[in-house]
């Protein structure tokens, strides 16, 4: 079942590159928005299907792969996973939406988001570290290709500075990996857990740890993007097509998350600890590099005037909550933390999509350079309006609940920091008004006389997303009825 | 081991002498058709080096010592003919389709290309210091000739003079090394010199700075050959004025050939000195050098093949991580990269030769926009590019990673991370050829096309690339069994 939805995507790319000809654009997008769908099919499938009261991983499917390093293909999900991959297959269709209008080379194109869907999945999915290491990597050529060829004017830096920044991550996470293969003897990540537990193992020497956690930490925080890591995100971003700067922000900063709470918090808990327990030099600084993530990203989004500069600097403060989430370490934080990955994922997905949307009309995201959309642009308005107040934390819809449980767990073990740390909210709910005064409201800027409304296949991109953030607004638990058992088998600290 | 004398060695020995008879036969050729043979003195050539592979898998790898001691037959050096046999038999097909080489010289080249395989199959069997020399010097100097055999190009005669200036210099710091260790040891059979060694030094009656200088010398010699830092300024000019085949042949076959030589010699003949002078911290720090200035130095460059040639410096110094470990995880990594670095090299070297016949041009800028003329071309050159920067699922990531985990596990860290960080680096440079390829247009939009014949050789190159990465099992089966009692 698993496999077939990590392998749907990577046999789809074959049939977009190799069954359809050239002229065939239509054809082209049509496949390849079915082939997406399947993915999302089996995703809704597990969601409903996965027995929420079990702890541990299931749909597992295990078998040898490689025998001289004992690698396996070994494939499950839990609570978290699922929401993630569910998250996934999701952004998979209404990305190709968004890349209908998309002319040079849409095949290789959609080759491409295929390959990325597949890696993306997998990464998910995996249970094996090499796996999942591998799957980790094969997100950064398609992405590669995507920015550096479909992207804005300054592609070509923002598509190596990506490619660079992670790849530099993943090599430490590499070493690492490596150190805990030799010292497990194994990769898979159940039984590395397990490991990491039992007293007197090589694995759960605390200075072995620490270093270990190092090596992913610095992988993972490329990606997440923590400071001082983030400055390929705001380039990347800027220059990606819409449809990519959806998965960008939607996917692959959760892949960096999702990195830490599976690997450096459930595998590494002494180097977690190290870095956590709010004691000595290093006992604050996951909950500093949270700090500084939700303050200072919030803080470059308020003085941005790109409209998808300022959504990109918002991403990295939102990813800011996980982290003091995560930092606490309790059940509350980690709730939130996991929850607010998820929203983070529609919300921002919907900011980028319309971004793109007035992209498309106008030709530029100058925020100044817009004004009184919202006479031509009720819909859209009315959208944007519901997404800028679930990203700035409006209670009752889902931004809100993600933060307040991060900030909540956070509170117990971290109360100057996580006071300061409202400041960002402050600051996000100012940047979002502002921009919503200066591009809808007052008087209409007569350039955009005739400007068309929003159409029915954006709105078809946004809808799903939309619902999901109300919904998750008033009834969060279904949600986290998912990913409780998870969390409760995590070395939690009350 | 049963140690033959002259006569009965002489039936392990055949594939070697069908070399002899086949590249005798290829200047026969050449002379009876009045250079006019054409294209029939290469396939005699392949046939010869089929022949020759074939013998050698029927005499088998049962090991024997031929020649009195001098040469030895094992299976790890029928490892390294196999490969050896395969880079030169690419590089024959290569120059079949290579529009650089006069059509007049042909047969002597061919027959060149012959000889110098028989030099490398020594270099993979000698187990005596003398062999060893002679072994390196056939191999150099038909280098030479090869390296120079654009006669109206001042590039190929530059590379040649300055191939053979390097090499006098190196082969002669080698044999000065040579005859130190014979005078302490008084025997020229590495596996004698690695007892004597071991006693010398157990009765303290030695001084280990002879040692390590008359080992830091032998260095010389090979550190050329695989072209380590300090002994590696010849390749980029050498690579980037031969004819490309032949630079193909040079990255790989010869860096095969010498790590050959390196691994007898260092694991056979000096490994029970390393407790005493620690020759593997000196050779790591070559590695660590060697991989860090080749990789800076292709940050730069423009010309593919000069670029090509200090990334293959740069994998050299990765190969020689596997070397200073003394352990047969990092032979074994040692041999396994070759096998993927044989695919993912001369298939880009092959790509490279496509685009000098058919767009004219060795630099970046004739890259451009490729993927619109020729996207298989393109797409291909891309996963050559990748796996040689060491992205999974391609082949360099299996390479790449089974050498680090060799490193990792004896705690060299610093080397690893070396390493890896170099790998950052590299990714750089090998980007900017995608980059050219995929992210900018040309002017000139006109498609290429390309023989049948030349996709078909260029898939033979990619499909390795590609499952190699996914699959490397039977690879790894195979270099244990290759390594064989070399690690005793």
């Amino acid at each position: 079942m698993l496999s077939l939805m990590i392998f749907i995507p990577l046999l789809g790319m074959l049939v977009v590159l190799f069954a359809i000809r050239r002229e065939q654009e239509e054809l082209a997008k049509r496949v390849t928005f079915i082939i997406t769908l399947i993915p999302l099919l089996i995703a809704v499938f597990l969601f409903i299907d996965y027995d929420r009261s079990a702890s541990g991983h299931q749909y597992e499917e295990d078998m040898m792969w490689i025998n001289a390093f004992n690698i396996r293909y070994h494939v499950g999900i839990d609570g978290l996973s699922v929401t993630l991959v569910l998250l996934t297959a999701l952004l998979g269709p209404i990305c190709v939406l968004a890349s209908w209008k998309i002319e040079k080379g849409i095949k290789a194109y959609l080759a491409l988001f295929l390959l990325l869907e597949t890696g993306m999945i997998g990464f998910f999915c995996a249970l094996d570290m090499f796996l999942f290491y591998v799957f980790f990597e094969l997100t950064l050529l398609p992405m590669y290709f995507l920015i550096g060829v479909w992207g804005g004017p300054r592609r070509e830096y923002a598509a190596i500075k990506f490619f660079l920044y992670t790849l530099f991550g993943s090599v430490l996470m590499l070493i690492a990996m490596i150190a805990v293969y030799l010292k497990g003897g194994t990769f898979d990540i159940p039984t590395l857990i397990e490991l990491a537990k039992t007293p007197g193992h090589a694995l759960a020497d605390p200075t072995f740890q620490i270093w270990a956690f190092l090596g992913f930490f610095i992988g993972f925080a490329v990606k997440v993007p923590i400071f001082p890591f983030h400055t390929w995100l705001p380039d990347a971003h800027v220059e990606a097509p819409t449809a990519i700067s959806v998965i960008l922000a939607g996917i692959l900063l959760k892949m960096g998350t999702y990195g830490l709470v599976r690997v450096n918090f459930a595998m590494l808990p002494e180097g977690m600890d190290f870095f956590c327990n709010g004691e000595g030099t290093w006992g604050n600084s996951l909950a500093i590099l949270g700090f500084i993530n939700i303050v200072y990203g919030s803080l470059c989004a308020l003085a941005q005037t790109d409209f998808k500069k300022l959504v990109a600097y918002s991403s990295i403060g939102h990813m800011g909550f996980v982290l003091i989430g995560l930092a606490a370490r309790n059940e509350s934080g980690l709730t939130g933390a996991i929850l607010q990955m998820f929203n983070h994922g529609v919300i921002s997905a919907m900011l980028f999509l319309l971004v793109g949307v007035v992209y498309d009309r106008a030709h530029h995201r100058e925020i100044n350079g817009f004004g009184g959309l919202g006479s031509k642009m009720p819909i859209y308005t009315g959208i944007t309006t519901l997404a800028f107040m679930a990203s700035l934390g409006l209670p009752g819809l889902s931004g809100f609940v993600g933060e307040a449980l991060s900030l909540l767990g956070a509170y117990s073990k971290f109360k100057v920091l996580t006071i300061l740390s409202t400041a960002g909210i402050v600051v996000g709910a100012a940047y979002f008004l502002w921009t919503l005064q200066r591009v809808f409201l007052g008087e209409l800027n007569p350039k955009y006389e005739a400007i068309t409304e929003i159409n029915g296949r954006e709105i078809a991109t946004l809808v799903p997303l939309g619902i999901l953030t109300i919904v998750l607004g008033v009834w969060p638990s279904i949600a986290i009825d998912m990913f409780r058992e998870a969390v409760s088998i995590l070395p939690l600290v009350q | 081991m049963e140690k033959l004398e002259n006569i009965a060695s002489i039936p392990y020995f055949i594939p070697e002498i069908v070399l002899v008879v086949f590249a005798v036969i290829v200047i026969l050729y050449d002379l009876v058709s009045k250079k006019q043979g054409g294209d029939g003195a290469a396939y005699i050539a392949l046939v010869g080096l089929v022949v020759a592979v074939v013998t050698a898998l029927v005499i088998g790898s049962e090991d024997r010592s031929l020649f009195l001691g001098m040469v030895r037959l094992d299976s790890f050096a029928m490892f390294f003919k196999i490969i050896i046999s395969v880079a030169t038999a690419a590089t024959i097909l290569f120059s079949l389709r290579s529009v650089e080489l006069d059509p007049e010289t042909r047969g002597e080249y061919y027959a060149l290309l012959v000889a110098v395989t028989l030099g490398m199959y020594l270099m993979a069997s000698s187990t005596h210091l003398l062999m060893i020399y002679l072994s390196l010097e056939t191999v150099s100097l038909t280098s030479y000739i090869l390296a120079g055999f654009l006669t109206h190009s001042p590039r190929s005669s530059e590379a040649a003079f300055k191939y053979i200036t390097f090499g006098a210099i190196s082969s002669g710091t080698m044999l000065f090394g040579i005859s130190l260790l014979f005078g302490m040891t008084a025997t020229g059979d590495i596996m004698l010199i690695s007892i004597r060694l071991g006693e010398m030094f157990s009765q303290g009656n030695v001084y280990p700075l002879a040692v390590l200088l008359s080992i830091t010398f032998i260095l010389a010699g090979v550190g050329y050959k695989i072209a380590s830092v300090p002994f590696h300024m010849w390749s980029p000019d050498v690579y980037e004025g031969a004819p490309i085949p032949i630079t193909a042949f040079l990255s790989v076959a010869s860096k095969a050939a010498g790590f050959a030589l390196f691994i007898r010699l260092f694991y056979s003949g000096f490994k029970s000195a390393d407790a005493s002078i620690d020759w593997s911290m000196m050779l790591a720090v070559v590695s660590a050098l060697t991989m860090t200035v080749g990789n800076l130095a292709a940050l730069p460059q423009q010309n593919v093949k000069r670029l090509l040639a200090y990334s293959s410096i740069s994998h050299g110094g990765f190969l020689l991580m596997g070397g200073v470990l003394l352990t047969s995880e990092g032979l074994q990594a040692i041999l396994i990269y070759l096998i993927i670095y044989l695919f993912m090299n001369l298939g880009a070297f092959f790509v490279v030769i496509l685009i000098a016949n058919e767009v004219g041009s060795e630099t970046i800028d004739g890259y451009r926009g490729l993927v619109s003329r020729a996207p298989l071309i393109a797409v291909s050159m891309a996963i050559f590019l990748f796996s040689l920067t060491g992205l999974p699922p391609l082949a360099g990531f299996a390479g790449k990673w089974i050498l680090f985990a060799a490193v990792i596990k004896e705690k060299l860290y610093w080397l690893a991370i070396i390493g890896l960080l170099n790998s950052v680096v590299a990714l750089y440079y090998y980007v900017r050829i995608v980059k050219a390829m995929f992210l900018e247009t040309s002017d000139d939009t006109e498609s290429l096309s390309f023989s049948p014949g030349s996709l078909v050789l260029l898939l033979i190159f990619v499909v390795p690339t590609l499952l190699l990465g996914i699959y490397w099992n039977p690879l790894y089966e195979l270099s244990r069994a290759s390594l064989g009692k070399l690690m005793g």
